[in-house]
């Protein structure tokens, strides 16, 4: 109880003083000169510091000491610890002490209060609106958002792929069972890199200027300077989007009340029709009745100079953006598909079996009884390959896709040329995704383990 | 269905069926071949959507005819059981089969009939193929980076003497056989340092001192990886035991290691090596790019090697700890005899899965500025001279990495069948 007290009491320690350097700066920074010489670059870390000694304390509130230590001399127990706290301790002085007396030599001192300066560069391609007089730190939050796009989209398209090419490595047709197979072999073993810039330099450069481009779907524009695609304007867009969400409640409800009718009563509600029923119906009445409409702003073409042409108006997605999602969703597919794979040939024939021969249908054999099982399996590691595509997309920044790594720790990096402030920050970004979608993956196994005596 | 009797194959009017149905899907993939190929359309007389999916409609009446479930023929069988066995299944069949035909004809004559692979300059390549004048030309550049043309047999010796030294292991003889673990653990990696560090970097014995930032191509990706892949095994063995210890601080800070490591991109260790790493070191004290580019991939790569290997350990069964302990052993005899062994043979796989994305990852050390292969397409591909040939660049880069990974790939297969215990 008293290691769970301290635990929140450095968790809440943690939270404060994060929440002061961001908002109000060094904290530390008035206290006397000779603590801040010393200490100042270290600073930086306390709040990480102060979370893992709160974690450490919870966790041993749980766990007393192991039997595993029974027997074992006191000596021998915390001279290793000793000596490798020691160890890390005094690596962590060196580089600061060193760190301090670089920054001294060079007169650059240490802080984030240049993340309110005008950041004065430009990004290409951005969600939100930025132009070169925002801060540093909405600079930041903007190349976070063009990285989670491009994560976003991958994760979507590489889950289509993985899903149907895993599938297709288990069909009994020789031919389709090859080819994904050798999709496989061929994607996953090249550097993903060398796909980026193949798909960047190479296949995409090949597309027709603005000019010559043919129609696709009779309204967007494949051309070399992007795909031009119709915008959607809105009228009474947040009525459109109450209604989604009705609707969404509105299934989990009923999916809620037909697992219970099934196991009460064991009657089977047809449920994906009539979420599809639901899905479709209850945003389309919104058209009839709660006055939304949908128009569409087709992308004209326009001459800027004899011989530079573009398409205005709609919505224009950059070659990079399209050359980053399609490596990355080809690459990552192929992981995805093994993992399918691989959840679907550990369920046991016996358990198929069995199920038919309770008199399910194929189609309920394989809801009801294999892919709960393949779930099981499939879902750790394809996070895991998730959380990969997150990490690989910050290779973007070979390709000058503005993401968080080109635009923070490249441009902004070069411009204030503060690299110990903006590479944590870069690094804690990500850190902090994975750690997040982890600690989300252990608590979602703990789940749906196998409860057994 | 009664109307349709006459297209219900069974095995009574086998012989007519069969003909007929292998007539038809003869007839279709023999449209898409000459369509493909010669550019003649047999059923142009047919309007032109019809045309275009009478093919899959011809080939799909003739699949339907020759699905007869034990027709007696061997072959016939063969057939309806691999690519037949559904409508589904006949349309997919079809569809792939087209495509391949249909994506032959282009393929090949851009890569082979109307490519150029004479001549030395741009003015070569006036066909509408690709040009491996360029690779020819670029060749060297792509293996050796920037490293003197009259100096590359220095390279390739010491890769030859590495490698030679690497085989030792295969010649030992039973008495040796001890202290291969020790060779290849402590003294191989020393040894292959001294090489590599004495005849491609220079300096002594009359070579002339190269520095590293002219190194590059494929060399260098080799020697990348071959540094990383040395240290980061110990590295990732040592936090696997110290993530399974009893010891809380230890345990907490091979953890942290090991989170923090698997938690960023490697493209910002890499930036933090260049920018950052800099500043935590000594002003008077300077460190090569590329020792300090192999020191974060290894850094990084280790904790990957660690998850990897604490599998392993997690994987035997208590037992064999308390078998160990039982008979007197302390922490470091056990491990090194009972436990590591066999935790080491269970994860070949992984280890080599790991290794192979350590291979995989090289390329990105491009962004710091090391010219190793993709770098060197970039600088090829800027060059006013050969403008224009990215695609035949980064196609054999990827054939040349394809066949690298592809081969380690399969060695692990046959490393892990070799290594198979019965438990």
């Amino acid at each position: 109880m008293k290691f769970r007290l301290l635990a929140y009491l450095f968790f809440f320690i943690g939270f404060a003083d994060l929440f002061v350097k961001i908002f109000y700066g060094n904290i530390f920074s008035d206290l006397t000169e000779d603590y801040y010489e010393i200490a100042n670059p270290i600073l930086v870390f306390t709040p990480v510091i102060f979370f893992s000694i709160g974690g450490i304390f919870l966790k041993e509130s749980k766990v007393s000491m192991s039997l595993e230590n029974f027997g074992t001399t006191r000596i021998k127990y915390y001279s290793p610890q000793f000596i490798c706290l020691s160890l890390v301790v005094l690596i962590f002085l060196f580089f600061t002490f060193n760190a301090q007396m670089n920054m001294e030599n060079r007169g650059i001192d240490f802080g984030f209060s240049f993340l309110q300066q005008e950041a004065s560069f430009d990004m290409q391609f951005s969600l939100m609106d930025y132009d070169g007089q925002d801060p540093y730190w909405w600079a930041y939050v903007v190349a976070l958002l063009n990285t989670l796009l491009v994560a976003f989209l991958g994760i979507i398209f590489c889950t289509i792929i993985g899903v149907i090419v895993g599938i297709a490595r288990l069909s009994p047709n020789f031919l389709i069972r090859n080819t994904a197979a050798w999709y496989v072999e061929f994607f996953r073993n090249i550097p993903l890199l060398l796909q980026i810039f193949f798909w960047y330099y190479a296949a995409l450069r090949a597309l027709p200027l603005p000019q010559d481009a043919s129609p696709l779907f009779g309204v967007t524009y494949l051309t070399i300077k992007g795909y031009y695609m119709p915008a959607f304007l809105w009228n009474n867009l947040n009525v459109f989007v109450y209604s989604v969400i009705a609707a969404i409640i509105s299934i989990i409800l009923i999916r809620y009340y037909a697992v219970k009718l099934r196991d009460t009563e064991g009657k089977q509600l047809p449920v994906f029709y009539i979420s599809l029923i639901i899905l479709i119906v209850l945003p389309a009445l919104t058209f009839l009745v709660g006055g939304v409409s949908l128009n569409f702003e087709i992308p004209v073409l326009k001459q800027l100079s004899a011989t530079s042409y573009i398409y205005d108006g709609g919505i224009a997605v950059p070659p990079e953006l399209i050359a980053l999602t399609l490596a990355l969703s080809l690459y990552t597919a192929t992981f995805v598909a093994e993992c399918v794979r691989a959840g679907i040939q550990g369920i046991s024939k016996g358990q198929k079996e069995a199920a038919a021969s309770l008199g399910l249908n194929t189609n309920q054999v394989l809801k009801l009884v294999i892919m709960p099982q393949a779930l099981r399996i499939i879902i750790p590691p394809t996070t895991n390959q998730y959380l990969n595509l997150t990490k690989n997309s910050s290779l973007a920044a070979a390709i000058a896709y503005p993401d968080l790594v080109l635009v923070f720790a490249g441009t902004a990096l070069m411009q204030t040329g503060r690299a110990i402030e903006i590479v944590s920050i870069t690094m804690l970004t990500y850190l902090s995704i994975s750690l997040a979608i982890a600690a989300l993956m252990n608590w979602y196994n703990k789940s749906i383990e196998i409860k057994e005596k | 269905m009664n109307k349709f009797t006459f297209l219900k194959s069974d095995r009574s009017n086998i012989q007519t069926v069969v003909a007929s149905g292998l007539l038809l899907v003869t007839i279709s993939i023999l449209d898409v071949l000459l369509n493909s190929f010669f550019k003649i359309n047999l059923l142009s007389f047919l309007p032109s959507k019809i045309s275009f999916f009478s093919p899959l409609i011809i080939g799909l009446i003739g699949f339907h005819l020759i699905r007869i479930e034990y027709s007696g023929n061997k072959y016939l069988d063969i057939l309806n059981k691999n690519i037949n066995t559904t409508t589904f299944n006949a349309i997919l069949t079809l569809v792939i089969i087209f495509l391949v035909i249909k994506a032959l004809p282009p393929s090949l004559s851009w890569m082979i009939l109307d490519a150029n692979i004479s001549g030395d300059s741009k003015d070569a390549c006036t066909g509408s193929g690709a040009c491996w004048t360029y690779i020819k030309v670029w060749f060297r550049r792509f293996m050796y980076g920037m490293y003197p043309n009259e100096q590359h047999w220095r390279i390739n010796t010491a890769f030859i003497l590495v490698i030679a030294l690497g085989t030792f292991g295969l010649f030992a003889t039973e008495k040796m056989k001890k202290y291969l673990a020790l060779y290849y653990v402590f003294i191989y990696p020393i040894m292959a340092f001294l090489i590599i560090y004495y005849l491609i970097s220079g300096g002594y014995f009359g070579l002339e001192w190269i520095e590293t930032g002219a190194w590059g191509g494929l060399s260098l990706t080799f020697i990348v990886s071959f540094f990383c892949l040395i240290f980061c095994f110990p590295l990732g063995m040592i936090l696997a035991l110290g993530r399974r210890s009893s010891l809380p601080a230890v345990r907490y800070i091979s953890i942290g290691y090991i989170e923090f490591w698997r938690g960023v991109p490697l493209i910002t260790v890499l930036f933090m090596s260049s920018v950052m790493f800099p500043m935590f070191l000594p002003e008077d004290f300077f460190m090569d790019k590329l020792v300090r580019v192999i020191i974060a991939i290894t850094l990084f790569e280790g904790a990957y090697c660690a998850e990897v290997i604490r599998g392993g350990l997690q994987s035997l069964p208590r037992g064999q700890y308390d078998a160990a302990k039982s008979l007197g052993m302390g922490y470091w005899k056990m491990h090194i005899f009972v436990i590591l062994p066999q935790a080491l043979k269970l994860v070949i796989p992984g280890i080599c899965n790991t290794f192979l994305a350590l291979v995989k990852d090289t390329p990105l050390i491009f962004v710091v500025g090391l010219a190793e292969i993709a770098g060197m397409l970039a600088l090829a591909k800027t060059n006013p001279k050969w403008l224009g040939f990215a695609m035949e660049g980064y196609i054999f880069a990827s054939i040349i990495f394809w066949i690298i990974c592809y081969a380690m790939s399969k060695y692990s297969y046959n490393l892990e069948a070799k290594y198979k215990t019965e438990r």
